[in-house]
């Protein structure tokens, strides 16, 4: 029997796009949901959902798409996920809940990814039901960030009748959401309506609040809040820490990104605050924000916009797809290839960027293989703008302010992997503010493990911790 | 929130405003800022906290109308609200509780020199000011700084009035002439500030400077507004904003500063043909 193939996600064309801010993959139509919903083999034990952090009722919910019954489609993906638009666009779906799929060893697994999307946004082409709001428990809970760890736990507890009032540093929520990923992934719009749907929930969201700084935690248990979950994200950005890194025209990938999606730079002087446009742009790393850095250079009219990583491409921690969608665009990747000198001009503005090639060794404590550099191999890469994406690590702020938190040497709070209790009573913390810089789906699944404890907590004796 | 309750002309081109936020006004402390933005499409932009009252709930912004975005907070009138505001930010600046410590305020630098002398004035700490400006008409906070200060020495570029010269010249007459001190808090503009610390260096005296440069987030989130302090990079939102003005790259912070110059102008013009409502 042939094997039925995936359905394509119809894309932009890349040329085009590589100009553009608007959304790369267009979305499924109707008929080609149903084309892929077909396919599924509605498996009585469905690993998938096992390959899923928040635990998506995938078999149903792509049945449901099947019988063209997408209100309940939609239903099913939203009790365990209240951002399902986000997750069918920025999840690793092939890491995740696809590489379960019996269908996987024919080389085409289920899109789900593409089917969740599909539900979410038809949802929203016809108006998202505003969910019923649960009867009030009289409990208050306190979420710190509203990126998708908290607005996760925010969600879930406002399902089971807690008072959630999340507090946001930036003027406006969504946390990495909106401030990282770049519009022509994750449109904004898109952003909006799922904190709109969790604001539906009954959660309140307050910005313009650095918890650490504008009032303390101590503060918010004082004001009666029960309890705390801690989201704050992984928000200070590396540098390498070599010559040159403060030149103008180097960024951290943060800054680039945070000017271009929060701030809307690309539309200056419309909107208020620019970003340097570089002609010849180069990114150090490969991760999925590398690839959104570079990604932003081009569409901002680069003519040049490079890739440097240290490690070859079988090590690039980016998503498989991301690293497609770069290539077609016209990005440039170096590998084996690393920075050791920001070359400026006279006035102090990026010139250059001086790199040695590496190759690899003995694999190191990752198990990748270690990049060593090759003596004598130095060369200067001409560049306006050099943009550092070498990850990011926990914002101390909370752990400094909050005693009885304990974090780890490099930022980490401490925490319980399955419940998120942190080392303080009463508070409890999950994603990258745990982690470090992971993906938005599994800081989802801890603030879903971490509302439940909560749950479990507020509800019996409240002894031990 | 962030309504502005009282907006003053301090000079042609400096404006003071208090503005009601009661959580900054709770938790405020010299040295500390906040960012703000005016308007939707809006930048974020820092401002020392030049004030706080904790039982008004407001906190008071002094700031020159220099580029896009301070003009267009200079639009605000009583009664308006500022979009956003955040804060308190920043480490609170560390003062000593005895002795005595010249402030030197630049400019528009006074105004966020001036919750420092009045924390200065409270521990008994003996304050001696040197304040200046381009001309007379640009001279801010005088009653305020002489309330807190037991001299207040004033200097003009131009010499329209007090000393003329710069305000590094005037501190180096008064150490020269036997002034006691044992610590110099120094905010204004870059070259100012720079000028200050190269007076101050050779007497071994301790000085303070505030740091001012391009934010975005103001959380430790970007990393625009780092400079170098004795060979390290800081970020001046989370480190700072003061510092060591002796260790400070000071080369390096005027060029950071001007990183946007002609992105600047852009606005402005834009600003001026109606895009700044």
């Amino acid at each position: 029997m042939a094997v039925k193939e995936r359905t394509p996600m119809p894309m932009q064309d890349p040329a085009e796009r590589a100009r553009n801010f608007s959304q790369v993959a267009t979305g499924y139509t109707e008929e080609m949901a149903l084309a892929e919903a077909s396919r599924c083999l509605q498996c009585k034990n469905p690993r998938c959902v096992e390959g899923c952090p928040v635990s998506v009722q995938i078999p149903t919910f792509i049945g449901l798409i099947k019988e063209r019954k997408y209100r309940e489609a939609i239903e099913t993906i939203k009790q365990t996920n209240n951002l399902p638009a986000v997750c069918g666009r920025v999840c690793p779906q092939e890491s995740q809940c696809e590489s379960k799929c019996v269908l996987l060893r024919t080389g085409h697994p289920i899109a789900i990814g593409r089917l969740e999307r599909f539900a979410a946004d038809w949802e929203a082409k016809g108006g998202a039901l505003v969910p019923e709001k649960p009867a009030p428990n009289g409990k208050k809970v306190a979420v710190v960030g509203a990126g998708p760890s908290g607005l996760t736990a925010a969600g879930d507890l406002a399902k089971l009748g807690y008072d959630v009032t999340i507090y946001e540093s930036l003027h406006a929520p969504g946390g990495v959401l909106i401030y990282g990923i770049p519009e022509f992934r994750l449109p904004k719009d898109v952003v909006r309506r799922e904190v709109d749907y969790v604001k539906a929930l009954g959660v309140k969201i307050v910005t313009d609040v650095v918890v650490g700084r504008t009032f303390t935690i101590d503060d918010l248990f004082d004001e009666g809040f029960e309890a705390v979950y801690v989201g704050t994200g992984a928000g200070l950005p590396m540098f390498m820490r070599i010559p040159g890194e403060n030149l103008n025209g180097v960024y951290s990938a943060n800054e680039w990104l945070t000017r271009i999606n929060l701030m809307k730079a690309y539309l200056f002087p419309e909107w208020d605050t620019p970003v340097k446009k570089g002609k010849k742009v180069a990114v150090v790393g490969a991760g999925n924000v590398a690839m959104d850095a570079v990604r932003c250079a081009l569409r901002l009219g680069a003519e040049e916009a490079s890739i440097i990583y240290r490690r070859s491409r079988a090590e690039m921690p980016a998503r498989a797809e991301e690293v497609e969608n770069a290539e077609e665009e016209g990005v440039k990747f170096h590998f084996l290839t690393n920075p050791v000198e920001v070359l400026g001009d006279e006035k102090g503005w990026v010139k250059g960027l001086k790199c040695v090639k590496m190759e690899l060794g003995e694999p190191d404590k990752s198990g990748r293989r270690r990049p060593v550099p090759i003596e004598g191999s130095e060369f200067v890469m001409d560049c306006d703008t050099v943009i550092m994406s070498l990850g990011t690590s926990p914002n101390p702020i909370l752990s400094q302010t909050t005693s009885g938190l304990d974090a780890q040497s490099w930022g980490g709070l401490i925490a319980d992997e399955k419940t998120g209790r942190t080392t303080r009573q009463r508070i409890w913390a999950g994603g990258d503010a745990v982690t470090g810089s992971a993906t938005v789906i599994l800081a989802m699944g801890a603030g879903k493990a971490a509302a439940k404890d909560i749950h479990e907590y507020l509800s019996g004796p409240q002894d031990k911790w | 929130m962030n309504e502005i309750l009282v907006k003053k002309d301090l000079t042609p081109v400096t404006k003071l405003i208090v503005v009601r936020n009661p959580y900054v006004a709770a938790k405020a402390q010299p040295g500390q800022f906040i960012i703000l933005r005016v308007r939707e499409n809006g930048e974020r932009i820092p401002l020392t906290i030049a004030d706080f009252d904790r039982e008004e709930d407001t906190i008071t912004l002094v700031f020159q109308e220099v580029g896009f975005s301070t003009k267009l907070l200079g639009k605000l009138e009583v009664g308006d609200s500022i979009l956003n505001l955040v804060g308190p930010l920043g480490i609170p600046a560390e003062l000593p509780t005895s002795g005595t410590v010249v402030a030197v305020g630049g400019g528009v630098g006074v105004a966020p020199i001036l919750p420092k002398c009045k924390e200065l004035h409270k521990r008994g700490v003996n304050v001696v000011s040197i304040i200046g400006a381009r001309s007379e008409d640009l001279i801010i906070l005088e009653d305020e700084m002489r309330a807190c200060s037991s001299e207040v020495h004033i200097c003009t570029d131009d010499g329209s009035r007090g000393f003329k010269g710069f305000v590094s010249d005037k501190l180096k007459e008064l150490i020269d002439g036997g002034l006691k001190c044992d610590e110099v808090v120094a905010v204004g503009p870059i070259p100012m500030m720079r000028a200050t610390c190269e007076t101050t260096r050779p007497y071994g005296l301790k000085t303070w400077v505030s740091m001012n440069p391009i934010m975005v987030d103001g959380t430790g989130m970007c990393g625009a507004c780092r400079i170098t302090v004795g060979g390290q990079t800081k970020f001046v939102c989370v480190d700072g904003p003061m510092f060591d003005g002796h260790e400070v790259d000071w080369a390096e912070a005027w060029r950071r500063a001007g990183m946007y110059r002609d992105e600047e102008k852009v606005a402005v013009e834009s600003c001026q043909c109606g895009g700044g409502k």
